[in-house]
């Protein structure tokens, strides 16, 4: 398997500060703003963003996990059950600003997934979308992220994996080439 | 392991520990959608569901077809009180003409033991047994173990559990037995001799004839209803000696060094087998028992609808 690093964790410490501003400059004081991290890996980009976003403001911010495994449009195209993780959302989200992150965007269909999981929840004022790693070229669904860490090109056979210290023992971006 | 061993749930006989578990785990997440402002999701939006019940039942039915609309399934129901069976149409012939209109999976209750499994083994859908006669009522005993669980965390190592009333005639007794085993727990087992089956030994649980002893040995204490309509002679002489001597009620309830976890699978007959002040009492979960039933089964048709082939 051939791989390459994105970001490495000087850069991913960077980018994250960078999307942390985007969010200060249109959310202000997130008074009226809701941080949704999508279940598995985007709950560690939101980790991160509100260690950031509370350091710098000195307040606490609303966040929350969501799940979309029973959303999810390939239930019974896979070998396993999808087996669901954990949704966290103890705070109301009507009329709310809500921001999704997750980690990669990709085919755009978890996305989707997430936005229909999150209506579950209520009607929210609108809804942004942040991601790590925006992959162009593959996407099947009119879906387009508000804030980007990074856009990468890359091909169907390759794969972009987001690793973090407290997981894989370091914060690093790397895209793989799966071997045929 | 992250699939069921099963194609279909006939009996939790027939399930591993780590099928039990995964049930558990699929339902807390259920748990949490029946517990949101929309209790919907659409996983379940391409598969038909057909609940045949040749048998009277209200909550499971209801349970069931909740459970199966809030995974977004299309839901057809069958009673046989209003049905052509009343003609004289087989089993087979019932359940094939309703397959025919591409059904993928049947809830099935029966008065006769072993009809899910005969089922299972001649159409080609998943079958979840809603209850065959006296044998098995799998989704119940889940839907028990998953309230224990709950109540008093995972590990059932070292939990005690008695089960008390009409075991012979209970297929809810069979199915809870093999269920709190499976898990680890101590099963005891406590009615008048003539409900109780002479073997029910060697299936390793415990037998109690003196309901305050059993009480005072567990932690969680499940009293059944009273089936007459399974009795076919009468196996105590009236339902006061029954209420006397089986009853479970405030007084003594008090009366034990220790508090108990109160469950009643339903309908209860209020001061027969529990009475009123101890099916309302905090130390009662028989509500939970209802709301958790629905996650439960909402668990067991999905996890059993991903088998199924596009």
């Amino acid at each position: 398997m051939d791989k390459r690093t994105i970001l490495n964790s000087k850069h991913v410490e960077i980018t994250l500060r960078r999307l942390a501003s985007q969010l200060k400059e249109n959310h202000g004081d997130f008074e009226n703003t809701v941080l949704i991290g999508l279940q598995p890996r985007g709950i560690h980009v939101l980790e991160r963003l509100k260690n950031i976003l509370e350091t710098d403001l000195g307040k606490e911010l609303t966040c929350g996990q969501l799940d979309i495994t029973f959303y999810r449009d390939d239930f019974r195209r896979r070998e396993q059950p999808l087996i669901p993780s954990v949704t966290n959302i103890d705070f109301i989200i009507e009329d709310k600003r809500v921001v999704l992150i997750d980690d990669v965007l990709y085919t755009g269909r978890s996305i989707r997934s997430g936005l229909d999981a999150l209506l579950a929840f209520g009607r929210p004022k609108d809804v942004e979308l942040m991601v790590l790693i925006d992959r162009l070229f593959e996407r099947h669904l009119p879906i387009q992220p508000h804030y980007t860490g990074k856009q990468v090109n890359t091909l169907s056979s390759q794969v972009v994996k987001v690793e973090w210290e407290e997981q894989d023992g370091a914060d690093e971006v790397i895209l793989c080439t799966v071997d045929e | 392991m992250d699939n069921l061993s099963v194609d279909h749930l006939i009996g939790i006989k027939d399930l591993q520990p780590s099928d039990i578990e995964l049930i558990f785990k699929t339902a807390d997440s259920f748990k949490q959608v029946i517990n949101r402002p929309i209790k919907k999701v659409p996983s379940l939006r391409d598969i038909t569901i057909a609940n045949l019940f040749f048998e009277n039942s209200t909550r499971t039915r209801l349970s069931f077809e909740l459970a199966e609309k809030r995974l977004s399934a299309d839901v057809i129901n069958f009673s046989a009180a209003s049905s052509s069976v009343k003609k004289g149409e087989t089993l087979i012939d019932t359940v094939n003409n309703i397959l025919a209109m591409k059904v993928d999976l049947v809830v099935m209750r029966h008065p006769n033991p072993g009809a899910a499994k005969f089922l299972s083994e001649r159409v080609n859908a998943r079958i979840v047994n809603a209850g065959d006669g006296t044998h098995e009522h799998p989704t119940q005993a889940l839907l028990d173990a998953y309230s224990i669980r709950e109540k008093h965390g995972g590990d059932f190592k070292g939990r005690k559990v008695v089960i008390v009333g009409d075991i012979s005639h209970s297929r809810v007794a069979l199915s809870n037995i093999y269920c709190l085993q499976k898990l680890g727990a101590e099963v005891m087992v406590c009615g008048p001799t003539t409900l109780i089956p002479k073997y029910i030994d060697k299936l390793g649980v415990k037998v109690e004839h003196n309901l305050r002893k059993a009480l005072e040995w567990c932690d969680v204490a499940n009293m059944l209803r009273i089936q007459l309509e399974r009795q076919d002679i009468k196996y105590f002489p009236s339902l006061r000696e029954y209420t006397m001597l089986y009853g479970l009620d405030k007084q003594l309830l008090n009366s034990l060094d220790k508090e108990i976890t109160v469950m009643h699978p339903g309908p209860i007959n209020r001061g027969v087998e529990i009475s009123s002040d101890v099916a309302d009492s905090d130390q009662s979960i028989i509500l939970q028992q209802v709301e958790n039933g629905v996650a439960v089964r909402m668990a067991i048709i999905y996890l059993l609808a991903s088998k199924i082939g596009r």
